[in-house]
């Protein structure tokens, strides 16, 4: 009974962070700027890694690779933080300038006065 | 539980091949940062996984040394980046 109701959790905690790493991929692909890249890496790293490494501890049931695997993601965690911080301040300090849309016309097949002004 | 870890792993090795285009094709160097990080990440979980796919429980150092080796590579070439050198202080 606990084995089936601990595998039920690790496949729900699994199954999740597929899901946040999958998502994090398609953003770091589609997405336009250096800055929204990372911030779709950056969920990546948080909630994917740390979803699967939480599913591999409660798999272990909290036995001493269990303890290494709650260190191993509040690692992750940490540094994931720290490096976003560091790339995105070192990619203002390059000058590399924020992504912004670029409207055209507010009316298909018109020309607007405002994008000469901006 | 391990054919689920083979195929949770296989996910993830696709996911970081996919990643790969954006580390080849990337306008900027930082975007190139960002992808090689979130493929060092992934290789870290898909390190843990083989833990318990193949029932090396050596392999969980090594995803220690490979997540740390990860941050300080990345604080690096930021750093090298911001200030086109070592640090002079």
């Amino acid at each position: 009974m606990l084995d089936v109701v601990i595998n039920t959790l690790v496949i729900i905690f699994a199954c999740n962070g597929i899901f946040f790493f999958l998502v994090g991929t398609l953003g770091l692909v589609r997405l336009p700027d250096v800055y929204t890249r990372l911030h779709a890496g950056t969920k990546c790293d948080t909630l994917g890694a740390g979803s699967i490494l939480f599913a591999l501890a409660i798999y272990e049931r909290f036995s001493i690779n269990g303890l290494k695997m709650i260190v191993l993601a509040f690692l992750v965690m940490v540094m994931s933080s720290t490096t976003g911080h560091a790339i995105s301040h070192a990619a203002y300090k390059v000058g590399i300038m924020p992504w912004r849309k670029k409207v055209s016309s507010a009316f298909p097949g018109e020309e607007s006065e405002n994008v000469t002004e901006s | 539980m391990q054919t689920f870890f083979l195929a949770v792993g296989l996910i993830l090795l696709v996911n970081a091949f996919v990643c790969l285009f954006r580390a080849i094709a990337g306008p900027t160097l930082p975007d190139r940062i960002v992808a090689v990080n979130i493929v060092g990440t992934k290789t870290t979980v898909i390190l843990v996984l083989i833990a318990y796919i193949f029932a090396q429980h050596m392999y969980i150092d090594t995803a220690f040394v490979y997540a740390l080796l990860n941050f300080v590579v990345t604080v690096a070439v930021a750093r090298y980046l911001e200030t086109g050198g070592l640090p002079s202080a």
